[in-house]
């Protein structure tokens, strides 16, 4: 997918670790390895799947991808320019190229601001639109994303769980952003909303060309929306594809186990299933070698030792894992 | 919030709010004792403007003739020991008490909510100063902190007001600061970052309108305070200096002395204070219920 136009964004070894404070003078006495090493990047009108576990880290990507939190090491390019080394001013203009959505529709918009001002917001802080510019605008948004602009009057708390989320949607497409990332925006919504959610947004994508990063626990979500799909394990991607080739040839024997527990609507489909033991390791202290290898169940002696790299398995199928021979 | 958003909310909910009057008949249903609330302290905020045409005779006029004269005929609550009216001190009283209830309330807020604000928002040192600074001041009752500025900056009704108004900025900046680090944790304030807001922006965008609700009971709560504090101040002749009319000093002066000889010295103080504090809780209640979408929706 990612072919003749550059990148929207390109992220390369970020990692993020936050400190463990203790005692009197708050040292840090050892660190949360929440993202110990991502790369990625996603071209423009494309979406990446980032699946994983609760825990692997993939909140804390999204985050660190819009400087929510500072990234500890690596870079993050947005059209060529690294925005980890720009300041706060100077990193303004860039966010109005990437926003994002959040997972839980009742925290996400201010209880005490009408949808309108909600959505208006950005158009204000980035002095895109004042006044009845501004207003018409905002309509325009609310149309966009499926609501009425009679609706811009009312408070948050007078929406549904997927209205809400639409709002977020409407606030998110204000600046015109070129990468819009999404935490888990639909996994708190029910089924049949989720759905109407999803088409939302490919419907956008298609309109205006939009990238998205999409982080979900969701399979079947990803599935339907991603060009391309990234599955996180404690921190690192352990492997990297497209979308087809991932979810008919996983590789790592982490993808097998999380695509073997995605339920079948067909009781007459035998699957050699391969449930995982265990919980995910701490993040504070990560397994030695390949951080798979404490749930692995094709686990050797040198994976205990020796952590894998990813590697191209051909095709551009990235796995890390030393059982795949590179291509 | 404007007016316009208001409305529609309102007719949404049913009222024929045309008028004013439909309007302020529609709030009186809905929260009946707020209405309450609203009239107190709108008649106690009348006779402390136009004291001057409600009240027949001076506060400060003495005549001994009329000493401790009981209630009735041209003085209807009865005079003092000084024969001075005690109807027309009550109504001018009501000068001192608003200006010392609002005065200290308001400025108290102020400094509380800026330093509640600076210290949850910002964190890190900013917090541990402001923290240790308001420890300090709490480690003292409210009474006797006020008792110390006062009679270090002499009676007068200004050093009243800020003398009340400083033991009451560790609590307000409390309640702010706890509320702003819940408040700042929420995805709405991320978001406000994503956009790029000015941190000041989001402080006072986002966090400020939401810890609205806990500052009016708190505010409220603290207007009836501050004019019993001011009465005990008066009373130990530290507040505002005789001869003007405070209720605080014309019941707490006389209780010792005069309560079973001339009970209405007492009483009729005693009820003013008693009526505009509760006025002040009914109305604070209803405002903060008014003040909220959550509740309107």
């Amino acid at each position: 997918m990612t072919g003749a136009t550059p990148p929207v964004i390109e992220v390369a070894g970020l990692k993020k670790h936050f400190p463990i404070r203790k005692g009197l003078l708050r040292r840090a006495a050892g660190f949360v390895y929440a993202v110990d090493g991502v790369s990625f990047s996603v071209a423009e009108g494309e979406t990446l799947g980032l699946v994983g576990e609760s825990g692997c880290g993939k909140s804390t990507v999204a985050r660190a991808v819009l400087r929510l939190v500072e990234p500890t090491a690596g870079s993050i390019h947005v059209d060529g320019t690294d925005i980890t080394r720009l300041s706060k001013a100077e990193l303004r203009t860039y966010r109005r190229q990437m926003q994002m959505v959040f997972q839980d529709p009742f925290s996400s918009l201010n209880p005490r601001m009408t949808a309108g001002a909600i959505v208006r917001e950005p158009l204000e802080v980035h002095r895109v639109a004042t006044g009845r510019a501004a207003e018409e605008r905002t309509a325009e948004l609310f149309e966009q994303v499926g609501l009425r602009a009679g609706q811009m009057r009312n408070f948050p708390h007078q929406f549904s769980g997927g209205q809400r989320q639409r709002i977020s949607i409407a606030r998110a497409l204000a600046l015109n952003p070129r990468l819009i990332v999404g935490d888990e925006p639909v996994s708190a919504l029910d089924v049949s909303i989720q759905a109407q959610v999803i088409n939302l947004l490919m419907d956008l994508q298609r309109e205006k060309r939009l990238s998205y990063l999409f982080i979900a626990h969701d399979l079947a979500v990803v599935e339907h929306i991603s060009h391309r799909v990234a599955v996180m394990y404690l921190g690192k991607i352990v492997e990297y594809a497209d979308k087809k080739t991932l979810f008919r040839d996983p590789r790592h024997p982490y993808t097998e186990a999380l695509l073997s527990a995605v339920p079948v609507p067909d009781p007459t489909v035998k699957r050699t299933k391969r449930l995982l033991q265990g919980d995910v390791p701490s993040p504070v202290n990560p397994p030695s070698g390949c951080a798979f290898h404490t749930r692995c169940p094709l686990v050797e002696a040198h994976c205990k030792v020796e952590a894998p790299s990813l590697r191209d398995v051909g095709g551009g199928h990235l796995v890390s894992c030393h059982l795949q021979p590179g291509a | 919030m404007t007016a316009v958003e208001f409305e529609s909310e309102l007719t949404r909910a049913g009222a024929r709010t045309d008028t004013l009057w439909r309007k302020t008949v529609f709030f009186a249903r809905q929260y009946p004792l707020g209405a309450i609330g609203a009239v107190i302290m709108a008649v106690f905020v009348l006779s402390a403007v136009f004291a001057d045409f409600i009240t027949p005779w001076s506060p400060l006029t003495t005549n001994a003739a009329l000493s401790l004269a009981p209630p009735g005929g041209a003085h209807w609550f009865g005079s003092d020991y000084m024969g001075r009216d005690i109807y027309s001190r009550i109504v001018y009283g009501a000068r001192i008490s608003l200006a010392v209830g609002i005065g200290s309330t308001a400025l108290g807020c102020f400094f509380g909510v800026v330093l509640g604000l600076l210290s949850g928002y910002l964190g890190g040192w900013v917090d541990l100063v402001t923290q240790r600074l308001i420890d300090i001041l709490q480690a003292l009752p409210l009474l006797v902190l006020a008792l110390v500025m006062a009679a270090a900056l002499g009676p007068s009704l200004q050093n009243t007001i800020l003398s009340i108004s400083i033991p009451l900025i560790p609590y307000v900046a409390r309640v702010i600061r706890s509320n702003t680090l819940a408040l700042r944790e929420l995805a709405f304030v991320e978001a406000a970052h994503a956009i790029g807001m000015s941190e000041f922006r989001i402080a006072v965008r986002h966090i400020l309108p939401n810890t609205i609700a806990p500052l009016i009971v708190l505010g409220t709560a603290q207007l009836g305070s501050a004019i019993l504090t001011e009465a005990s101040l008066s009373f130990l002749g530290l507040g505002i200096p005789e001869p003007y009319p405070s209720w605080g000093r014309m019941l707490s002066a006389s209780a010792a002395e005069y309560v079973r000889t001339a009970p209405w010295l007492v009483i009729f103080p005693g009820i003013a204070i008693s009526v505009v504090v509760f006025g002040t809780n009914l109305l604070g209640d209803a405002l903060r219920d008014i003040l909220d979408p959550r509740q309107r929706g």
